[in-house]
């Protein structure tokens, strides 16, 4: 085991496939000479030369596109988007064609997207985003978020073998700021499968991504109350692990569903209705849901604090479950 | 003024030769483009007959264009035709009674019932089936060119796309990186002069689609989309050229939209006279007098390609019709792949 962050857990992830598998490439806005704009592929490009670390021209849809082609051709390929906020630009690709192409015509198309996503370092409104709901809305599409460095490791090589196209949302504010151990060996992280962040008997919160810190920092302040609080990390919104969200919510009873992403349409709600519809007798008090306003991501300091879910806002909507 | 290169037509029999097709290969460049012309012709009788859900699109004045650049592609060759290029799909090998299948929206067809129309396409035969959203298939078929390049296979990509599509920045994001990359990538533009009901002039302001090529950093040609033997040597040049690493050409083959946009359109936005002048230069008509001015096609063989044609498409629906309807059942299944989905040829 090594300490890494998780940013270079990410980056040992992709090594490790693209040694192991000869199909497995990158292609990406400056993802060869420089590295990414992340620095998460640095050094690849001496290691794997100029045509499995591909410094595409700055067009998304043909660098999804083309990933697509690429895919159903044999190969495994990996896509970097500079910001997971460009992926609108290939929007259409992803939905239109990747999506569709296994239900419709029969071919599968095993791609990954990397997305790095979030917010909480101004940002602002175009490279801070969260747009994993969006996507886990289209049938076809697998998104991956993961919260510690041993499932970015674990989970970006599932995502790899996957058959399918997958959005990898890697957030930012973890990059540098989270490190762990980090198993040197390969392994996988199954999608789908949900992660205990924290075990607790009185509430429970479902949240994933950079989340997962605030929920956790807001558990340990109720520890004083005498509230034990459960995180329950999801890892994958699509597929997402309702069987694990369920058995939590009949153990406390009650819940908080958490997320950076916008409210309204944001997948808490999902969520949330599926715990309405198949654990309503459980509940000792109505699901709340905690995320960003419908707003787009503000750039002040001051703005964003008030924009991202913070420990306080996680304290207070865990007291009121807790008083209820 | 026109910056790409204007593409002429094959005089003789010799001309033919040296571009790579003999005398029996002619004749069934014949034979599929009357396959294709009639497949797409039943077509419209079974929509008539309230045989076929939705909408019906064909092709005619296209079949040139279409079986020229297919009879050009190696076999391990992939493209991505789109709604006017049923030739395309025919030369390739796909058996008609399964188009009729696709059409009606039945089981056998090779979507299953899921998609309809020409949204489809055989993997083993090469190609990848085309979405409404035009031209998006252009940035998918880049993909396999990168993949060909990668791989360093002597294979060679083929995209489509309408002079319509290309004012979308698909075209030009898909042109950037096939020309910065030098991929063996064919981009093939059938200019049919109508998006819709929208002319050319409101699409692109060049004189053709074509000049843009050299923008890109490759080769522009216009040929005439009628002449099945010049566009088939355009393509066969540009795909030789791709596979020897010469990178990317655009061919844009020129012709006129025959039928409206789909069954529902009457065209009365296109001029009469221009339908007339162009059903002068009826791909068909004017490649079966070329075979007999310059090939001696008889009068028994043109009978009984045309007979064998005729049959064949007969027992083609007759088989369709009995093809069942998709089961409701499996509706949902295989929106993911499993990992034994990817036990494909390409996937090895």
């Amino acid at each position: 085991m090594a300490e890494l962050t998780y940013l270079q857990a990410i980056s040992d992830g992709l090594r490790t496939e693209m040694r192991r598998d000869k199909r497995v490439f990158l292609i990406g806005e400056d993802v060869g000479v420089y590295g990414g704009a992340f620095k998460v592929s640095l050094g690849f490009q001496e290691e794997f030369g100029p045509w499995r670390v591909i410094d595409a021209p700055l067009a998304e849809t043909a660098i999804v596109g083309g990933c697509t082609g690429a895919a159903i051709m044999g190969l495994r390929p990996v896509a970097e988007m500079q910001f997971a906020d460009f992926i609108s630009c290939a929007w259409d690709h992803l939905v239109t064609v990747a999506a569709k192409q296994r239900w419709r015509a029969g071919t599968p198309v095993p791609m990954v997207v990397r997305l790095p996503s979030g917010g909480g370092f101004s940002g602002g409104p175009f490279h801070s985003q969260n747009p994993e709901s969006s996507f886990a809305h289209i049938p076809g599409l697998k998104c991956v978020c993961p919260a510690t460095p041993e499932d970015a490791k674990g989970l970006l090589i599932s995502a790899i073998e996957d058959p399918n196209p997958v959005l990898y949302f890697e957030h930012k504010h973890l990059y540098r700021r989270i490190k762990g151990e980090v198993p040197e060996e390969r392994y996988t992280t199954p999608l789908g499968k949900a992660r205990t962040h924290r075990e607790g008997d009185d509430v429970s919160v479902i949240t994933w991504g950079a989340m997962v810190y605030t929920a956790e920092e807001a558990a340990q302040q109720l520890d004083s109350d005498g509230v034990s609080v459960e995180i329950l990390d999801l890892r994958t919104v699509m597929p997402w692990d309702k069987a694990a969200v369920l058995e939590s919510v009949r153990k406390t009873s009650k819940v908080l569903v958490l997320h950076e992403d916008t409210r309204s349409g944001g997948f808490g709600g999902e969520i949330a209705a599926t715990i309405a519809e198949e654990a309503f007798e459980d509940l000792d008090a109505p699901v709340k849901r905690l995320a960003a306003p419908d707003c787009p991501v503000p750039f002040s300091p001051v703005l964003e604090k008030t924009y991202i879910p913070q420990v306080d806002d996680v304290v207070g909507a865990l007291r009121e479950l807790a008083e209820y | 003024m026109a910056i790409a290169r204007e593409a002429q037509p094959v005089g003789s029999l010799h001309e033919v030769r040296e571009a790579g097709l003999d005398r029996e290969d002619l004749l069934g460049v014949y034979r599929n483009m009357l396959v294709t012309r009639g497949v797409e012709e039943r077509g419209h009788i079974l929509y008539r007959q309230g045989k076929i859900p939705g909408s019906f699109y064909t092709g005619r004045g296209n079949e040139a264009a279409a079986v020229g650049v297919a009879t050009a592609m190696g076999p391990d060759d992939v493209g991505t035709p789109l709604h006017r290029d049923m030739g395309v799909h025919i030369v390739r090998g796909v058996d008609p009674w399964r188009i009729f299948a696709q059409y009606m929206g039945r089981q056998d067809g090779p979507t299953h019932g899921r998609d309809g129309n020409v949204h489809m396409a055989d993997s083993q035969l090469g190609l990848i089936a085309m979405v409404s959203h035009l031209p998006a298939m252009l940035p998918v078929a880049v993909g396999c060119a990168l993949a060909f390049r990668i791989r360093e296979e002597a294979r060679v990509a083929v995209g489509w796309f309408g002079e319509g599509a290309s004012a979308r920045g698909d075209a030009h994001e898909s042109m950037t990186l096939a020309g910065t990359r030098k991929l063996p990538m064919v981009f093939v533009c059938d200019n049919n002069q109508w998006a819709y009901s929208t002319p050319t002039h409101y699409e692109f302001a060049t004189e053709h689609v074509a000049d843009r090529a050299e923008a890109y950093g490759f080769e522009g040609v216009v040929v005439d989309g009628t002449d099945v033997l010049a566009v088939y040597r355009e393509a066969k040049r540009a795909i030789d050229k791709a596979r020897a690493g010469g990178g990317p050409t655009l061919v844009e083959c020129l012709t006129l939209r025959m039928e409206g946009h789909a069954v529902h359109d009457d065209a009365f936005y296109v001029p009469k006279p221009l339908f007339e002048r162009w059903a002068e230069n009826d791909p068909i008509e004017r490649f079966r007098t070329w075979l007999r001015d310059n090939a001696d096609l008889t009068d028994e063989e043109e009978d009984e390609i045309a007979s064998g044609v005729k049959r064949q498409l007969a027992t083609a629906l007759e088989r369709a019709e009995e093809s069942p309807q998709p089961d409701p059942a499996n509706l949902t299944q295989g929106v993911f792949a499993s990992p034994e989905d990817l036990d494909t040829p390409h996937h090895k």
